[in-house]
């Protein structure tokens, strides 16, 4: 056994031992390859894959099944409209193009914002570039393997959309065998030109300020921009464009739909190439404008990468000074949450000042808001005052818009609260080893997080209620039914996101799209519905009672009222005692 | 102050703790040593009750850490060896939450934290955020957060890590000072001469079983070499030969 333990040492000394100098000839320098640089990226994919972790297979199959739902819904949805433009003579063939230069036009914007801040990540913050940068490697594979990174990690999402709704033109439009291999000519330069500007402005962004400053900046960029997107869109009420009277003529409207979008964008190139081929009229030069623009940009990119990599990776490594003194709202809060006790006060402070000071979290506050004013928006816009809408009707459906709000609720849980002991993940240590208990802790994020959430639930609810002029009765149950709904919501997203929690993750808001928070979504829509359904059955005798006079039963009432309620009791305490159990037995 | 009974830990089918009897009395600084994985780190975070035993116990001043786990915290503060701490928090702040988990605030803590930083050289660096801390910075934050306090038992593992030799040597005077106040400290290190020169007793681990334990003369006498210094003792013990041949190995 020594023998063997001896040999095995010499061996691997005398592959150690070999300077790696002896390798080349005289004069010659290392230069390791792309693949070479790639290669540790691809072993801990590997490694990650074969790991043996409990319910991985459930998880995988869960996973798969919903994408497959996902791919089946977008192509039945795609392909269906498209069945329909095909049958529409002159302008049918015009629609189908508009929809896909609109569909492009969005997958190229999500992925220059995507790229620039991946490329920030995978260029300047990664873990291994002290690794890559000190070492031997030429610049320009450090600029290729990164590059790659970066468009990898911001494009799959894209690229898993893009599969359902190419397969609905290819199929819809009788693409042919080669359609597959079209689609890929016309992707891969669509996903490689966002990926060399977003890193070129990533680049130029972390020369000017320090690279965790411009962190900061770009995800407020980022939510500033998906916010305004989805405002815009929005306040123009798409829904309007669907009602004949709004063209004055047909030719007006073949005209708009003739213009391409903007004839310098690499999507509108690609809608040309797509459409050619379905068309049956190929056309070579979008496909020569995608390819050879990708190409100059990579040359481009690396020129840039090139003069300005070292100066911007060194000024990376500085942190911008950050202060935080105690002033007036300290004190304030301090007296505010002094009944608490000293051990409770301390760690909702600490809540409050990570999430304000973390720019990750607080600028999801951006999206918040947006979610609110569609929200509103919409209700606004609902046309209950209308003539012909009967009382019934004018108060059923605020009942229902319960679960648009409770799905609001879910989804703002799901960014606030679901993450909330993930975050602790680092400095675990110092909770498990301090005398506190995991109760106090666990209690501590669920109040942090319910009680703004119930501010919001009450106050959204309210104001819709009242401008939809519901009845006494219902403002009452709407009330009451979302603050139990808050309970319930953020009793599963600290359940759920103690019992998948995702504690290397550095960024707050990717961990709602891991597979725990999947979960807790599929978990609270279910007991929103639960709860709307029990409740539904005394609302309408209550609503059927008044509008034709019948007397009301008490009986349904009390049962279905009070079945609503122990549902969102049980949905706040259970999940968080198997958290508690969870968290007592994490060891970190 | 600290006892350990029997103490094992097991992950699968790898026994990292393999029942382990320790007792470390009031007032003692007590050197924990071993090869890289010998079980040091498992056990300091048994103790400090962020990691269950699979079976065994440990007592702080008495208390079993697995049945009254908030009344034996009170009384510790620990050092872990790698500084994860809040990045969005000030190390005034900082200090300030750690001495509110005990359930302590006010002037006292307020001036301990002041004076903590001070002695670390921390005092300018107060109102910033963790974030922009160099990893010694951070060392020595963790070092004043298990001060500020007071506790009667502190775990410390790899306390020299990341420190300047200026901070080497304030921490080595600490530690020296608080248990001659009655305080226990029990550390893990790889600096042999600091636990040569700092400890009362050593005991030195491997693959989870605690191979030698005592003074250092003790040590010496175990080691059945006589003369010599701790590094001898504890290759002596841990593997003097295996160390030859990387020596053999890098010459050839």
């Amino acid at each position: 056994m020594r023998d063997q333990e001896t040999v095995k040492l010499q061996g691997a000394a005398a592959i150690r031992h070999t300077p790696a100098t002896a390798l080349l000839a005289p004069g010659e320098r290392p230069d390791p390859s792309l693949l070479h640089v790639l290669w540790p990226k691809y072993l801990t994919a590997r490694a990650r894959s074969l790991t043996d972790e409990r319910g991985r297979g459930a998880r995988f199959a869960i996973l798969g099944v919903f994408g497959f739902l996902f791919w089946a819904f977008i192509f039945g949805v795609l392909y269906r409209l498209l069945a329909y433009f095909r049958g529409v003579q002159e302008i049918g063939q015009l629609l189908a193009g508009k929809l896909l230069g609109l569909i492009l036009i969005g997958f190229f914007s999500i992925l220059l914002l995507s790229n620039v801040i991946t490329a920030l990540s995978s260029f300047f913050l990664a873990k291994d570039l002290d690794l890559l940068v000190s070492g031997p490697v030429d610049w320009l594979k450090v600029y290729g393997a990164k590059l790659l990174e970066t468009i990898v990690h911001s494009s799959w999402m894209v690229v898993l959309m893009a599969v359902p709704m190419f397969a609905a033109y290819g199929i819809a439009y009788e693409g042919g065998f080669w359609f597959p291999l079209v689609a890929i000519a016309v992707m891969v330069p669509l996903l490689v030109i966002p990926g060399v500007i977003g890193s070129a402005v990533t680049l130029i962004l972390v020369n000017v300020f320090p690279a965790r400053r411009t962190r900061d900046i770009l995800s407020v960029i980022a939510v500033l921009t998906a916010g305004g997107i989805v405002l815009l869109f929005r306040i123009v009420r798409p829904e309007r464009l669907a009602r004949p009277e709004g063209f004055r003529s047909l030719v007006d409207f073949v005209t708009v739909l003739r213009t391409p979008t903007s004839p310098l964008l690499p999507s509108e190139w690609a809608q040309h190439a797509t459409m050619s081929w379905l068309q049956f009229k190929l056309d070579y030069l979008p496909f020569y404008l995608l390819w050879s623009t990708a190409a100059a940009a990579v040359v481009l990119g690396a020129l840039l990468h090139r003069s300005l990599y070292l100066k911007g990776f060194s000024k990376a490594q500085e942190s911008a000074e950050r202060w935080a003194r105690s002033g007036l709202m300290h004190r304030a809060s301090m007296s505010l949450l002094r009944p608490l006790g000293i051990l409770r006060r301390e760690l909702v402070l600490k809540e409050i000042r990570l999430f304000f000071r973390d720019t990750t979290q607080w600028s999801q506050l951006i999206l918040l808001a947006v979610l609110v004013i569609v929200y509103v928006f919409n209700i606004k816009y609902l046309t209950l005052g209308a003539e012909g809408v009967t009382m019934f009707l004018r108060n059923i459906v605020p009942f229902l818009n319960l679960v648009l709000a409770g799905f609001v609720l879910a989804s703002i849980a799901a960014r606030f609260i679901f993450p909330a002991v993930s975050l602790e993940g680092r400095t675990l240590w110092l909770l498990r080893s301090s005398p506190m208990s995991m109760r106090d802790l666990l209690w501590a994020k669920f109040w942090v997080g319910t009680l703004p959430l119930m501010l919001l639930a009450v106050g959204i609810v309210g104001v819709t209620n009242y401008m939809l002029d519901v009845s006494v009765f219902i403002f009452s149950v709407s009330l009451l039914t979302i603050v139990f709904m808050t309970f319930a919501v953020a009793g599963l997203a600290i359940g759920f996101g103690t019992t998948f929690p995702q504690f290397e993750t550095e960024n707050a808001a990717q961990i709602p799209t891991s597979f725990g928070g999947l979960l807790f979504m599929m978990s609270a829509i279910a007991v929103i519905a639960g709860v709307v359904i029990l409740e539904a059955r005394p609302v309408v005798t209550y609503l059927r009672g008044k509008t034709f006079g019948e007397p009301p039963d008490p009986l349904a009432m009390v049962v279905g009222f009070s079945a609503a309620g122990i549902l969102c009791l049980a949905a706040t305490i259970i999940p968080i005692r198997v958290a508690l159990r969870r968290l007592e037995n994490v060891e970190r | 102050m600290i006892r350990l009974i029997q103490l094992s830990k097991k992950y699968g089918d790898f026994t990292a703790v393999d029942g382990i009897d320790l007792d470390v009395p009031q007032g003692e600084l007590f050197g924990f040593l071993g090869p890289n994985g010998a079980g040091k780190t498992t056990t300091l975070r048994i103790i400090a009750g962020i990691l269950r035993p699979t079976s065994g116990t440990v007592q702080i001043g008495g208390i079993d850490v697995s049945q009254d786990p908030i009344a034996a915290k009170m009384k510790l503060g620990f050092i872990p060896d790698r500084p994860f701490i809040y990045e969005k928090l000030t190390g005034a702040e900082f200090l300030r939450f750690v001495a509110g988990l005990y359930d302590q605030e006010g002037p006292t803590i307020e001036h301990r934290a002041r004076e903590l930083m001070a002695l670390f050289d921390l005092e300018e660096w107060r109102d910033e955020l963790v974030e922009s801390y160099s990893h010694g910075m951070r060392q020595k934050l963790i070092i004043s957060s298990a001060f500020v306090h007071r506790p009667e038992v502190i775990v410390v593992d790899e306390p020299m890590v990341g420190l300047d030799p200026k901070a080497a040597r304030i921490l080595k005077d600490l530690f020296r000072e608080y248990t001659r106040r009655g305080h226990t400290i029990m550390m893990s290190t790889h600096t042999l001469e600091v636990a040569e020169s700092l400890c009362d007793r050593i005991a030195i681990i491997q693959t989870g079983r605690i191979r030698a334990e005592g003074t250092m003369a003790e040590l010496r006498q175990h080691a059945a070499g006589g003369g010599g210094g701790l590094e001898d003792i504890f290759l002596k013990l841990t593997g003097e030969n295996a160390a030859r041949e990387l020596v053999d190995v890098l010459d050839a």
